[in-house]
């Protein structure tokens, strides 16, 4: 057997896994009958029709010729990890540290993402970025923020 | 005529300079809010209840139907601009109208999204006068098997908008259901797929899917290609109007999309959005060129944004008349009407006949002032796309982390749309198209609701969805659906087969 589209190897795979963790979570629920159907009877359904699917779409990966192999190509490591770590840095500093210390974090992290950084560039965008959030979210929206670490009493 | 003197009443109302005010204070606060992703009409009018207990009951409910109307018009700024949907009903916008603003004609898209928005709003505010008692028998006649066919018809037709292979967007809807699954089951009260996480026994917010998937995916998607062949926005944006062609492939789609969200509005559950996914099925049906859908087609931006304004407009008569509301932010309405002491239903239009037609002409006014609040904003938004995306890409990971952090003021839902960004960079790697996605979370439990609920009136019998004449045609158009778009592939592949067999 020859994997002939990488794309839809991987995809049939992931659909086909996804189903069959669905269909068999849903075991925990009650499924009822089809006069009283229970928390379990839709998500056990949709469980095993996304696995039927998705072992289709792994079939047809092995047996329909494509262009090249449809590969995958290289994965980004360095974006995906610096900004969602960015981002759930973000996340982790808001209510400990306010808003207007976890912003230019999140934006130099975010920035290192980028093969054109400069600090200089980073640093404009912390102050704007930061001075335009506090005014539009806090000041403007009224939304309660923490804007302040919170070992100043915030 | 009843109408007229109705009409002329309600402006008489409307047109004091207190309720213009308001009118005007709703729809700039309505696009505001709109703009910036996460941030919702529902939790906007929810923090802004307390406050209507000062005002008179007429300019309350006009400020907070101008933040309803206005946070439309906005959601589909940030769609067009940076592909990240602002509200439920302006996730096909992002389809097309990001494509178009990638190829430099982002003005075009976000004028042809303001003029349509608000012609549908003028028809649908006058359908909304006009048929307020006559639609509402219309939306009697929907029961739950009818409510379950027609959803099957929107995920469809969601089938069909996607561009890829049939069968992996099938799947991605499905994958949507599931991930809607994982709430607390409204009939039983057992929470799912919850893993002990109290924030997931409440569902997961669409906003933290659509920011994970389509903005955190595509920054990082982005970021991944050398910054030659990056080129997310062209530097030469080519003119603020839609030119004399896009006028012509335009209007027509605005009309039949104004058609389509006046009478989907109507219905309760979802009007405005099933009626936005609806009007760009018709649209990439109907056309003559549906390869350039996905592409930058404008008819893709046009259709929806009608529809979604006119559906928004409609969506105020089943709670206007019968007091049901038919969607959340109505349902805030009837509360905001309960606190001013007005019994919402069928009597509101006898009992408080300034009210009702006040707010009704308030509407117009305020989609007028929304045209012209939003045009001359046109030229800023476009001034935005310059900007290198080295400055474009921590604004909008700023905009997006504050918006998920005010969802509930919780920072479990930044960290749960990290992980979507995760699912959705992997989406793209594997060409699997998220909107179908979308569209499947957030059907996925109106329709278990419905389904159960058409079961159990039916005692269990799933003919029930076939012998209704009205569910049963919902389903063919469905069916009919399918076999057009699977007859193609057929051709296309016993082509193959006969070559083979030479």
């Amino acid at each position: 057997m020859k994997i002939k589209s990488q794309r839809d190897f991987v995809s049939g795979l992931m659909f086909l896994a996804v189903g069959i963790a669905f269909a068999i979570g849903a075991g925990n629920y009650s499924f009822g009958n089809s006069a009283h159907p229970g928390p379990g009877y839709f998500p056990l359904v949709l469980g095993l029709i996304l696995a039927v699917l998705g072992a289709v779409v792994l079939f047809t990966s092995l047996s329909i010729e494509r262009d090249g192999g449809d590969p995958i190509g290289a994965i980004a490591v360095k974006p995906l990890v610096i900004i969602l770590g960015a981002v759930v840095l973000f996340g982790f500093c808001l209510p400990r540290l306010g808003l207007l210390i976890s912003l230019p974090i999140l934006i130099v992290v975010a920035s290192l993402a980028s093969d054109e950084f400069h600090w200089r560039d980073a640093l404009i965008s912390s102050v704007v970025l930061t001075a335009g959030a506090w005014a539009i979210f806090t000041k403007g929206l009224n939304l309660t923020l923490p804007v302040y670490p919170t070992i100043f009493g915030g | 005529m009843d109408l007229l003197s109705n009409l002329a009443l309600g402006f008489q109302t409307a047109a004091t300079l207190q309720n213009v005010g308001y009118a005007f204070l709703g729809a700039l606060l309505g696009t505001l809010i709109g703009v910036l992703p996460g941030l919702g009409p529902v939790a906007t009018i929810a923090m802004l209840l307390p406050s209507i207990y000062s005002l008179d009951a007429t300019p309350a409910l006009i400020m907070l139907a101008g933040i309803y109307y206005g946070a439309q018009y906005g959601g589909s700024t940030t769609a067009i601009l940076i592909n990240v949907p602002g509200e439920s009903s302006s996730v096909v916008t992002a389809i097309d109208g990001y494509q178009m603003a990638r190829r430099g004609r982002a003005g075009a898209a976000l004028s042809t999204a303001a003029l349509g928005s608000f012609f549908a709003g003028s028809v649908g505010t006058l359908v909304l006068a006009a048929f307020a008692p006559p639609l509402t028998e219309m939306a009697f006649k929907f029961g739950s098997a009818e409510y379950f066919s027609l959803m099957v018809l929107g995920l469809i037709g969601s089938v069909v908008l996607a561009s890829g292979s049939l069968l992996k967007a099938i799947s991605m809807i499905i994958l949507g259901l599931l991930l809607g699954q994982i709430n607390t089951d409204v009939i039983s009260g057992v929470p799912r797929y919850s893993f002990d996480i109290p924030e997931l026994t409440d569902g997961i917010d669409f906003v933290i899917i659509a920011m994970g998937v389509f903005g955190f995916g595509e920054i990082i998607a982005n970021l991944g290609q050398p910054s030659e062949s990056r080129e997310v926005f062209t530097k030469d944006v080519k003119g603020l109007w839609p030119t004399r062609d896009d006028f012509r492939l335009a209007a027509p789609a605005v009309l039949r999309g104004t058609a389509l969200g006046s009478i989907l509005g109507v219905l309760p559950g979802g009007g405005a959005l099933l009626s936005a996914f609806a009007a760009y099925t018709l649209e990439k049906k109907i056309s003559k060129t549906p390869e350039q859908f996905g592409k930058g087609a404008i008819q893709g931006v046009a259709g929806p944004e009608s529809a979604n304004n006119a559906g928004a407009q409609t969506s105020f008569i089943p709670m206007l008349t019968l007091g049901i509301p038919p969607n959340p932010v109505m349902a805030l309405m009837v509360g905001a009407m309960t606190i001013k002491g007005i019994q919402p239903g069928p009597q509101v239009m006898a009992s408080n006949p300034d009210l009702f037609w006040g707010l009704i002409a308030s509407m117009w006014i305020g989609n007028l002032m929304l045209v012209i609040l939003n045009l001359p904003l046109i030229g800023i938004w476009i001034k935005l796309l310059t900007v290198p995306y080295r400055f474009l890409f921590p604004a909008i990971l700023v905009f997006c982390s504050i918006g998920l952090y005010t969802l509930n003021n919780n920072n479990f839902h930044i960290y749960l749309a990290a992980l979507f960004g995760v699912v959705g960079y992997a989406f793209y790697k594997l060409s699997c198209e998220p909107a179908p996605l979308l569209l499947g979370f957030i059907l996925g439990p109106m329709m278990e609701e419905h389904l159960r609920r058409a079961l159990l009136l039916s005692r269990g019998d799933w003919s029930t969805f076939v012998s209704r004449p009205l569910s049963a045609s919902l389903l063919g158009a469905a069916g009919l659906m399918i076999i057009i778009v699977l007859l193609p592939n057929i051709r296309r592949k016993r082509e193959v087969a006969f070559q083979d067999a030479d």
